[in-house]
């Protein structure tokens, strides 16, 4: 870590206001709580006394517990808040939400929200460090930081890889990620899947659009696929999950196409024979266990990080 | 007490009667004077010197929101912020609630507007209750006083109930203006491309109103009849509409200050004033959209003077109102087009006065002799910031705020009476 640093974020937002130094940074931590889950009294006291308020607008079992581990691991007090979007009545609750949780005195809000921006809203509002657990289709940066936390792990470096995302790019906040933190980290993108579910200016954005699996694949350090997800398809995306399994599904043939060390990711939860084959989700190659693991070193490190900051 | 008012040394542009010369200019009981007529004792003198002399500015799109949401403008608000503006006449889009589907709400428009500080011509729904299915009366809307019929907001899905709005609207000399938008493809809330991506928004895509376009050209064309395009903001658009006018089809266009002056990049940070449909376009759309007004393509500039509390503001992008306030910004907007090089002083009078007034057949757009003082006296040159604390408009939802503008109307006169002057002592 370089002397005379300062990781200059007081909210994390997405991976696109983070700098490859940053990113570093928060991996080089990560690493250093990692080695807390190990031990046999898996707790620090450096959040005592710090409020963090987990406030997901959207099911997600996995993220709130990773984040609320992490928080319990650095001794802060957690609280959990699930609220409903869709009683939305134009986003009033979002607001009232946040006003009603300023009056707890939070240091940190962690927010999971169905509407992109919905974060950067909320720092007009609180004042308190925000984290972004997933916004809409927009970023998911915690995600990411886990994903690059395991590559780094397995591959020892970030630059010079070639990394493949397979399938939902449009409405992946997993895959924009990403793609943002793969890039700047000296690593090349190569996304492919069905047309409908590519978005334009994703060159802009860093990545590689292939125009076959194949092409995507080939030589590649790391294979990730995505989640088809059954709750957006009431725009004609695709005609049935069967052909998507069929013509984007990742089998072991595909990822014979990778580097023989290649590591296959998933940010879960895996639609198993559909996006990817279950031999292989669960196959040597596979690392999504350890993206689990390491999803409460990085929220650790992200929380001791912002808290720093406030 | 007679309206005499004597603009003393202004440079008078009417493009209207072919003149643009330095002067004076003579009002008599609220009309405008021959030149050479004598100058009577009671005139009172307005010095306009370094100031530009023009019909009164017409904005052809606008929403007052009244009848039924006061809470974010109504017609003297909305007239006191056209005035400021520099705008004599505003032409009022029927999405109100009730929708102006009869000539009882547009009779009610008219007789609020008598309150108003700039004249009000309202246009009727295209279809009843603007509901898309069968058409609004426009015999009765047009002897209440509608100019045109829309169902702006919302587009006219069914193809034949459109045919036979050119038709009948035909019937009654009443232009027909089309939101041009294909429901079926924008299901977005900004445009589709490279920070739509980046933003995780959905997005529009601009064929999504040229296919409306295309279809609102073709049964113009199959129907002989005339129609008028809403707020065009893409490159498609343009293109189609040129390409239409030069094989003889009758249709008109207008553009707003926003699609000229902004893209897509300023809803960067989910800034919820810059969220309107259509929405913002890429650099490439703004820039055929100002060639389509130097070129004649467009004819008219408009606001959609759209205003919004908070309520619908100070939320969420996905679940944000549509449209911005645009009354107070418009001219100095455009007056950046002629500094730009793009288009003359008399080209901004055409496409602000001269333009909507021929397009709905609405008195005004000139500055000849017997017509009533409808004048609006601009200072190119004034530059101010325009700031919260200065909005005329019961709303603030404007993506303009904090800018620093140059030119506006000085001072605005309907019918000889004064609305609006802010001309400094
Ligand atoms: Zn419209």
């Amino acid at each position: 870590m370089a002397t005379g640093y300062f990781f200059p974020h007081r909210h994390i937002l997405g991976m696109d206001h983070l700098s490859a130094e940053d990113i570093g940074h928060i991996l080089t931590i990560a690493e250093s709580f990692k080695e807390i889950s190990a031990r046999p009294i898996k707790k620090v006291p450096t959040l005592r006394g710090n409020t963090i308020i987990n406030l997901f607008f959207e099911p997600s079992t996995r993220t709130r517990l990773s984040f609320e581990v992490a928080a319990k691991r650095m001794s802060a007090d957690t609280f959990n808040i699930s609220a409903s979007t869709s009683s939305a009545t134009k986003g009033e609750t979002l607001i009232d939400t946040a006003r009603n949780i300023t009056a707890m005195r939070p240091d940190i809000i962690i927010i999971r929200h169905s509407h992109s921006g919905a974060p950067h809203m909320l720092t007009r509002y609180v004042d308190a460090a925000i984290i972004n657990a997933g916004d809409g289709t927009h970023e998911h940066p915690s995600q990411a930081l886990l994903d690059l936390m395991t590559v780094r792990e397995h591959r020892g470096r970030l630059d010079g890889l070639k990394i493949a995302i397979i399938g939902d790019i449009m409405h992946s906040r997993v895959a924009h990620s990403n793609i943002i933190g793969f890039t700047r980290m000296g690593s090349s993108v190569h996304v492919f899947g069905p047309a409908t579910l590519l978005p334009p200016g994703l060159e802009r954005l860093g990545a590689t659009v292939c125009s076959s699996l194949g092409e995507a694949v080939r030589d590649a350090d790391v294979v990730m696929t995505l989640r088809i997800q059954k709750e957006r398809q009431n725009d004609p995306l695709l005609p049935s999950f069967r052909e998507y399994a069929r013509e984007y599904g990742v089998t072991r043939d595909v990822v014979a196409l990778a580097r023989p060390d290649a590591l296959v990711m998933h940010p879960g939860p895996v639609n198993r024979g559909i996006e990817l084959m279950p031999d292989v989700a669960d196959g040597p190659q596979s690392v999504i266990l350890d993206q689990v693991t390491n999803g409460v070193a990085v929220r650790m490190a992200l929380l001791y990080l912002v808290m720093g900051n406030s | 007490m007679a309206d005499n008012w004597l603009i003393k040394n202004g440079r008078i542009i009417d493009p209207k009667n072919g003149i643009d010369r330095q002067g004076d200019l003579l009002v008599l009981e609220g009309r405008i004077a021959a030149e050479q007529t004598p100058v009577p004792a009671s005139a009172r003198v307005i010095e306009a010197s370094g100031c530009w002399v023009v019909p009164g500015l017409i904005d052809m799109h606008v929403h007052l929101r009244e009848p039924g949401e006061e809470y974010k403008e109504d017609i003297v608000s909305g007239t006191r912020a056209a005035a400021a503006g520099g705008f004599t006449a505003v032409v009022c889009m029927p999405n109100t609630r009730p929708v102006n589907d009869c000539a009882a709400v547009t009779a009610m428009i008219l007789e609020r507007a008598r309150q108003g500080s700039a004249r009000v011509y309202p246009v009727g729904a295209i279809s009843s209750g603007s509901r898309g299915r069968k058409l609004a009366e426009y015999g009765e809307l047009k002897e209440a006083g509608a100019v045109g019929v829309s169902d702006d907001g919302l587009p006219v899905r069914d193809s034949q109930l459109m045919r036979r709005a050119l038709e009948y609207a035909g019937d009654f000399g009443l232009a027909v203006i089309s939101h041009s938008e294909d429901p079926s493809l924008s299901t977005g809330v900004m445009n589709e491309g490279e920070v739509a991506t980046r933003l995780g928004l959905k997005g529009i895509p601009a064929a999504a109103e040229a296919i409306m376009v295309y279809r609102e050209i073709a049964l113009a064309e199959q129907t002989g009849q005339r129609v008028h395009i809403a707020h065009v903001s893409t490159a498609m658009s343009v293109e189609l509409i040129r390409a239409a006018r030069a094989r003889g089809v009758r249709v008109s266009a207008e553009t707003t200050p926003h699609y000229f002056t902004l893209t897509d990049e300023a809803v960067e940070g989910y800034n919820t004033n810059a969220k309107m449909n259509p929405p913002l376009r890429s650099a490439r759309d703004r820039e055929a959209i100002r060639e389509a007004l130097a070129d004649g393509t467009l004819d008219a500039i408009a606001t959609d003077h759209a205003p919004h509390s908070s309520l619908e503001k100070e939320v969420e992008f996905d679940l944000a109102a549509n449209g911005i306030i645009g009354l107070e910004t418009s001219l100095p907007l455009s007056l950046a087009l002629v500094r730009d090089g793009l288009i003359d002083a008399r080209r901004l009078v055409e496409l602000m006065s001269t333009g909507p007034a021929a397009i709905l057949g609405l008195p005004g757009g000139s500055l000849g002799a017997g017509e009533a003082a409808d004048i609006t006296v601009i200072d190119p040159d004034q530059t101010f910031t325009y700031t919260e604390d200065q909005v005329v408009s019961k709303s603030r939802n404007s993506p303009f705020l904090g800018w620093r503008l140059q030119g506006r109307a000085v001072l605005t006169m309907v019918g000889g009476r004064v609305t609006h002057d802010c001309r400094q002592a």
